[in-house]
């Protein structure tokens, strides 16, 4: 047992050591949280549109108005032709141009109809379709404005509830993935290389002739990973609570047992990868190919599972991240408990076990 | 010159007999176009809609036959208690629940008015506000169908201001289009960067870095030598994935392929010396990958790669001038879908042209031979 923590200690030692990494590693999750909450929205804010307006009367001067103090979008610039709205958006300053037809206020006089077009630059169709109807929905209201108290036949009107995170905040969808990222990374990419780099320096056979056994020697190099995963999980919460206002519903207990069990398949995943790489290098290819990149686009950290295809909805289901990540979302925002947790819970101690078993068979066949 | 020539030779070899590093450079892009492309979307599709029907009458049902007639809502099961539905947002199995309240018949007859609850859980704010927005939109078109019934004399002769729409570029408003070309970038990015990052490192690692020092190479000729071949095998890259980008997902080229390649060596330019000044900083590899990762996941967050730049604070708008990832996207989808050509991009030309100089200068000033 002395022998064991000696090792162990020697590992602390070797990363403690490395003070670029250790400054990442705190960093990162700290400089990502700060940016999710304060920089990185879905939300549609201060969009550079152009007006066409051939009209310049009273009305059109009315809904301009309306536009653009509604808060979301900046006038970048006034049009004066057709002609003029191709090279607006060739130069990619403006996202939309709002045309008024000629002689607005008179046709909506006589013909009590007049017509406004809204030209969107929807090579990013998301933001294009949350514009025209931001606008459409201005100048329908305008048009309410029109009848003047009229009462209309409004039938049926709905009262919406946002549960668990009533203002929106979309912080709230990305820390659960941020935690993801970084326990990932450290506790696998971090443990698959610092094996790898035994291996590749020649050291690991120095260790299989110390008298430690084989399983002391992976169980040590993992012990400072496990440590630092889990400080790191814990900033990331604290951050998350006490500057972005995150409530945590649920038991804080529950919620760390997880990461715990989330850390181990992790890093069983890494040292399964240390013990089929053979240089660093493609440790590093194979935990960011198979793992990040895959965790980043099919966990739900950023895009939601149910709008994908079904092939990839199937795929989701490997990835750890995924079912992790729903663990998060319902200790922190729902506040539920493990009985409508077990089945993610489940998951992720079956794919512990799998690869915890699948490395130590490996592990087995190289020593022998 | 020949002493360039044969590190580039040098480098080649190492590439091409190293089994680990040609399918990622190839294999790579492949599976990030055909899986990321699907999987990057905000559209939302698929919602699961659990309804709390306490009136079981003709209107509610027809109601809720509106919300199974969009393409957007998946109706999961129906309930008649509050509390049902509340447990299938805790459950996770639906992510709205319209509640229909009792007597919602007769009072849309009698009072003309009624209220309708819809419970969204809204743990992703942007996708709770697209499902109330479609969800006004089916409410809106049930109320005109109501009004048409009960025919509102007197609503035609208030003055009507009729909007329309127009989707440029990308008339479809297909996903994929706005995401291929960004996706491109990000995919050249990778693979560029780790490369290059981890290559004078591995050198220094492996104890090779001391032959190559005793050497009689300059120091530009070891730089440059470093830096061709993987510039090679960046534009290989991009004109892999544009290949795919057009045959698979016909994604339109509108503008010149020459402007993009233009920008392109430039963009790929600059990477390499980010990588080497990386390469040339770290001591272990260990450390080199890991503030490659730190940079590339703050650039690709900031990048308006995946959200609009212009929705940030503007403090955080600054930072976004450097960098490069932000140009080479922008770049990429002025050109290849609205057909920009050098002269709309200059202003980003000129940034990466600055870029590529000084990043590249502090990798050279950066190597030392001795180390």
């Amino acid at each position: 047992m002395k022998r064991f923590f000696g090792f162990v200690v020697k590992e602390f030692y070797h990363i403690s050591r490395d003070r670029r990494t250790l400054l990442i590693l705190f960093g990162i999750p700290v400089i990502q949280i700060l940016f999710f909450g304060f920089a990185i929205t879905n939300e549609l804010k201060n969009v550079r549109i152009a007006i066409l307006d051939q009209s310049k009367d009273v009305v059109t001067d009315r809904i301009t108005d309306k536009i653009l103090s509604s808060g979301y979008f900046i006038l970048e610039k006034n049009l004066q032709t057709n002609d003029q709205v191709w090279q607006t958006f060739k130069e990619g300053k403006v996202r939309a141009v709002v045309c008024f037809q000629p002689q607005f206020a008179k046709h909506l006089e006589s013909d009590k109809k007049a017509s406004v077009q809204i030209i969107a630059d929807a090579s990013d169709p998301n933001t294009a379709n949350m514009i025209t109807t931001y606008i459409s929905a201005i100048v329908s209201s305008y048009s309410t404005e029109l009848l003047n108290g009229q009462q209309i036949p409004y039938a049926i009107s709905t009262q919406v509830r946002m549960f668990y995170n009533p203002d929106l905040k979309g912080i709230f969808m990305f820390v659960p993935g941020v935690m993801v990222l970084i326990l990932m990374m450290v506790s696998t990419t971090l443990t698959s290389i610092s094996i790898t780099r035994e291996k590749e320096m020649g050291t690991m056979e120095v260790l299989m002739v110390s008298p430690l056994n084989a399983l002391s020697v992976i169980v040590g190099k993992v012990t400072p990973y496990l440590f630092l995963s889990l400080i790191n999980c814990a900033s990331i919460v604290l951050l998350s609570v006490y500057v972005f206002g995150m409530p945590i519903q649920g038991s804080i207990v529950l919620l760390f047992a997880e990461a715990a069990l989330f850390i181990f398949a992790a890093l069983a995943i890494g040292i399964y990868i240390s013990t089929i790489a053979n240089s660093q290098q493609s440790a590093m290819l194979i935990s960011n190919l198979g793992l990040n990149l895959p965790t980043i686009m099919l966990s739900g950290y950023m895009f939601p599972v149910s709008s994908m295809p079904l092939p990839l909805r199937w795929l989701s289901n490997v990835v750890p991240a995924r079912w992790f990540i729903t663990i998060v979302k319902g200790i922190m925002l729902k506040g539920v408990g493990i009985e409508y947790l077990w089945k993610e819970t489940l998951v992720l101690i079956f794919m512990a076990v799998f690869f915890t078993f699948l490395s130590v068979r490996n592990y087995k066949v190289r020593m022998e | 010159m020949r002493k360039i020539l044969y590190i580039v030779r040098k480098e080649y070899l190492q590439v091409f007999r190293n089994k680990s590093m040609l399918p990622t450079i190839f294999l790579m892009p492949l599976v990030q176009l055909l899986v990321l492309v699907n999987a990057a979307t905000f559209d939302i599709k698929n919602i699961n809609l659990f309804v709390v029907d306490r009136d079981h009458s003709v209107y509610s049902r027809d109601l809720v036959r509106h919300y199974k007639a969009t393409k957007y809502f998946v109706l999961t099961g129906y309930g008649d208690t509050y509390q049902q539905g509340i447990d299938q947002l805790q459950k996770g199995s639906a992510d709205v629940v319209l509640c229909i309240p009792p007597h919602f018949e007769r009072d849309v007859y009698k009072q003309n008015t009624t209220k309708i609850q819809l419970l969204v859980n809204a743990i992703d704010g942007a996708s709770a506000g697209v499902i109330n927005a479609y969800s006004a939109g089916i409410i809106q078109s049930f109320n005109a169908n109501i009004m048409t019934e009960f025919a509102a004399p007197g609503l035609q002769s208030v003055p009507l201001i009729n909007v329309t729409q127009s989707y440029w570029f990308n008339p479809e408003l297909d996903y994929r289009t706005y995401m291929v070309p960004g996706i491109l970038v990000l995919l050249v990015t990778m693979v560029i960067l780790s490369l290059t990052s981890l290559n004078i490192v591995r050198e220094k690692e492996l104890g090779t870095i001391e032959q190559l020092n005793v050497s009689p190479i300059k120091k530009y000729q070891f730089i440059i030598g470093k830096i061709f071949p993987f510039w090679t095998l960046g534009m290989v890259n991009l004109v892999f994935g544009l290949i795919i980008a057009k045959g698979l997902y016909h994604v339109p080229i509108v503008g010149s392929l020459g402007t993009i390649f233009l920008f392109a060596s430039l963009y790929i330019l600059t990477l390499q010396g980010i990588g080497l000044f990386v390469s040339t900083r770290s001591e272990t590899q260990q450390q080199a990958m890991f503030i490659n990762w730190f940079f590339n996941t703050l650039f690709m967050l900031t990048a308006g790669l995946y959200t609009p730049i212009e929705s940030m604070p503007q403090w955080a708008q600054t930072v976004t001038y450097f960098n490069p990832i932000r140009y080479f996207v922008e770049v990429m989808r002025m050109v290849m879908l609205k057909g920009a050509g050098v002269y709309e991009i200059r202003v980003q030309l000129l940034c990466i042209f600055t870029f590529a100089v000084v990043m590249n200068s502090l990798a050279v000033w950066s190597y030392r031979k001795r180390a």
